[in-house]
């Protein structure tokens, strides 16, 4: 079995551009073009510079010692956190705003939820001097005010989603719809592995230095390329298809998904999409999301920003659909507890969406001999706020 | 023959009006429907709502999100229309986006609606080529017309390709836009409408978004066959309830 894109647009039965006739020529210029883009010695060439120069990139591949002693297995960390802008979000904006230039556009849009993505759009325009104007909900512009700060600061507006439920899925609602409104001129960054073919695919692609890195790291470390298992958290799933990317046609290598229970999967309050999910059409894809028996999309809950989306990109879908994943989600608590772990073993406070793939431990145990990568996506700085009040610090 | 296509032969511009199932009360849908048929309307889209409506803009977006709110379902619509054609014969068309089709079930859906006597369906986010190859069949099988839109920004060939798939009408999109963004067509659309019309294409257009008057109504009759007006009657709704529906179209056809 194939677990790459199809030339349709499709993993297995899940993707496709599911879009209005009013976005097709956007979709259309942007499929046409993306690949023959990327390949471009030219564009490699800054998109590598730009990823070692500005970003920081390679970003470590961390023994974690404190921790592969508590659970008896050996754990690295591949340390997202330590990114300009402080999570792997920036890795796909540096691509799509290379690509964007070479499209001719000089309009930027974005939606954002936590706000990491807007920020690591904001940061890439304010970089390349393009207008910029982020999406967000108008619930999350509350609760996220300091990304809120740091996206003005950069030159951004931020406009708040005012429609439906008032935060990540309608941000998004409203990125399309300016997209819609501006054909021509406007390029649509998407922040995670999601939205119509070549969405998936593009974003996937510009991630998929996470896992480049791990196959040479390791090999230096380990005399090895392939961990046994690679875990990542996932919200829309652009952390975790990155981290997953080289590894996808290696059976040999175990790949693990952690989604976010909220306070259960079945309390009526979580984001677990591949476990209360069902197929249907989200943004312009076909993938598992979280919907009414009469096919209204629903609105999900995590204590975490970040991975508080209905939907999983079609991959991921398809990872889980087809065995080649094995999925679990973590509660709020038990990723709480998890990062909590991580910041007094090894003195990193990971963000709250990283702490959900930490809390991996929770629910399968691993030999001792096992090597096992985690994506620690982000960094807490976000989330402060969050863990003092959760324990009362 | 269907409806549509009847109703396209009459030597005529056609006025069609949308509306939001549900809004804005659960139970105001038939008689929405028959007052618009009594008032001189010639065709309807009854819309199915959904939580997140791309294409559309704040008004029918409202609309939508109020209609789910007061209880608005796929069920309960088509328990709603079961005796539509006792009352009303224009053609009706279903308007809606497509995953909640796709949770009833595509089939189920379609043969439901020819039970009803629906006879068409607009669905934006259904795309012409899944269409084609996935959908078209059993469209058809049901006797369903299935509307396209297209845009300033559609290419001739696609248009020409997307003609080709249709056997009712096109939905000509006015402006590159979601629905209710406009105040007035200027000369760029005049000149797509013209632009359009002199393809020769096999199915007549209908110009839709942005239609709110008898001004723009007319301008958009001009080279096509008819105009659809939605968010300006959602707004009407809002504002005048359900009583006086006659009174909106009169002001549009200026009778
Ligand atoms: C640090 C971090 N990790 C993970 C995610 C989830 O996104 P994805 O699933 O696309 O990696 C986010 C999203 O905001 C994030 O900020």
């Amino acid at each position: 079995m194939s677990y790459n894109i199809n030339t349709k647009g499709y993993y297995g039965e899940f993707g496709g551009a599911f879009i209005p006739e009013m976005l097709y020529p956007n979709v259309e210029e942007l499929r046409q073009n993306y690949l023959k883009v990327m390949a471009e010695p030219s564009f490699q060439e800054e998109f590598h510079q730009l990823l070692k120069d500005y970003v920081g990139r390679p970003s470590p591949l961390y023994f974690a010692k404190r921790l592969s002693e508590k659970y008896n297995t050996k754990v690295y960390l591949k340390r997202e956190d330590l990114n300009h802008t402080g999570a792997h979000k920036v890795n796909n904006t540096i691509g799509q705003i290379l690509m964007a230039r070479r499209l001719g556009k000089t309009r930027i849009i974005a939606e954002t939820g936590a706000g990491q993505h807007g920020v690591a759009t904001a940061t890439v325009c304010a970089l390349m001097g393009l207008d910029c104007i982020v999406y967000m909900g108008e619930i999350d512009i509350a609760r996220q005010a300091p990304n809120v700060a740091r996206m003005k600061m950069l030159g951004a507006e931020v406009r708040p989603a005012l429609s439906g439920s008032r935060t990540l899925k309608d941000a998004t609602n409203e990125a399309i719809r300016d997209w819609i409104n501006n054909p021509v001129d406007t390029h649509y960054i998407i922040g995670s592995a999601i939205g119509p073919h070549p969405y998936p695919d593009m974003v996937t692609r510009f991630q998929s230095i996470i896992s480049e890195e791990i196959k040479w790291q390791l090999k230096e470390k380990e005399g090895q390329e392939n961990p046994d298992y690679v875990v990542a958290c996932i919200g829309g799933g652009s952390n975790a298809a990155g981290t997953y990317y080289h590894f996808l046609d290696d059976e040999s290598v175990g790949i693990i998904a952690i989604e976010a229970a909220g306070k259960g999967i079945h309390s009526g309050e979580s984001a677990a999409t591949s476990a209360l999910g069902k197929e249907g059409i989200i943004h312009g894809c076909k993938t598992l999301l979280m919907q009414t028996a009469d096919g209204q999309i629903t609105e999900p809950y995590s204590i975490s920003a970040g991975l508080d989306y209905p939907g999983v990109g079609p991959l991921h879908s398809h990872l889980y659909k087809s065995g080649r994943g094995e999925f679990y989600s973590a509660t709020d608590d038990e990723a709480m507890q998890a990062g909590l772990e991580l910041t007094k073993l090894e003195g990193i406070i990971p963000a709250i969406e990283s702490s959900h793939a930490l809390a991996v431990f929770k629910h399968k145990t691993f030999q001792p001999e096992d090597i096992v990568v985690i994506s620690l996506s982000g960094r807490g700085d976000k989330d402060l706020q969050n863990y003092i009040d959760y324990f009362k610090l | 023959m269907n409806r549509i296509n009847q109703k396209l032969n009459q030597d005529k511009k056609l006025l069609s009006i949308y509306f939001t199932a549900g809004y804005p009360n659960i139970d105001d849908t038939i008689s929405i429907i028959q007052n618009l048929e009594q008032s001189g309307v010639d065709m309807i889209e009854i819309g199915l709502p959904f939580s997140d409506p791309l294409a559309d803009g704040p008004t029918i977006q409202a609309s939508s999100t109020a209609a789910l709110k007061n209880g608005m379902t796929t069920e309960k619509l088509f328990e709603q229309l079961k005796d539509i054609r006792k009352s009303v014969s224009i053609p009706l068309i279903i308007m809606g986006y497509f995953n909640p089709v796709l949770q009833y079930g595509v089939e189920a859906f379609c043969k439901k609606c020819q039970e009803i006597g629906i006879d068409g369906l607009i669905l934006p986010d259904l795309p012409a080529d899944v269409y084609d190859e996935e959908y078209k069949a059993i469209f058809e099988k049901y006797g369903l017309i299935n509307v396209f839109l297209i845009t300033p920004q559609t290419s001739e060939e696609r248009i020409r390709y997307i003609d080709s798939i249709s056997n009712g009408f096109i939905y000509m999109v006015s402006s590159a836009s979601t629905t209710g963004a406009q105040s007035g067509f200027g000369e760029e659309q005049t000149n797509y409408f013209e632009r359009i019309s002199k393809m020769n294409l096999k199915n007549p257009q209908i110009v839709g978004f942005g239609i709110s008057n008898n001004e723009t109504f007319t301008q958009a009759t001009k080279f096509t066959k008819g105009a659809i007006i939605g968010s300006a009657f959602i707004k009407y709704l809002t504002a005048n309830g359900i009583s006086n529906i006659d009174k909106f179209t009169k002001t549009i056809l200026k009778k």
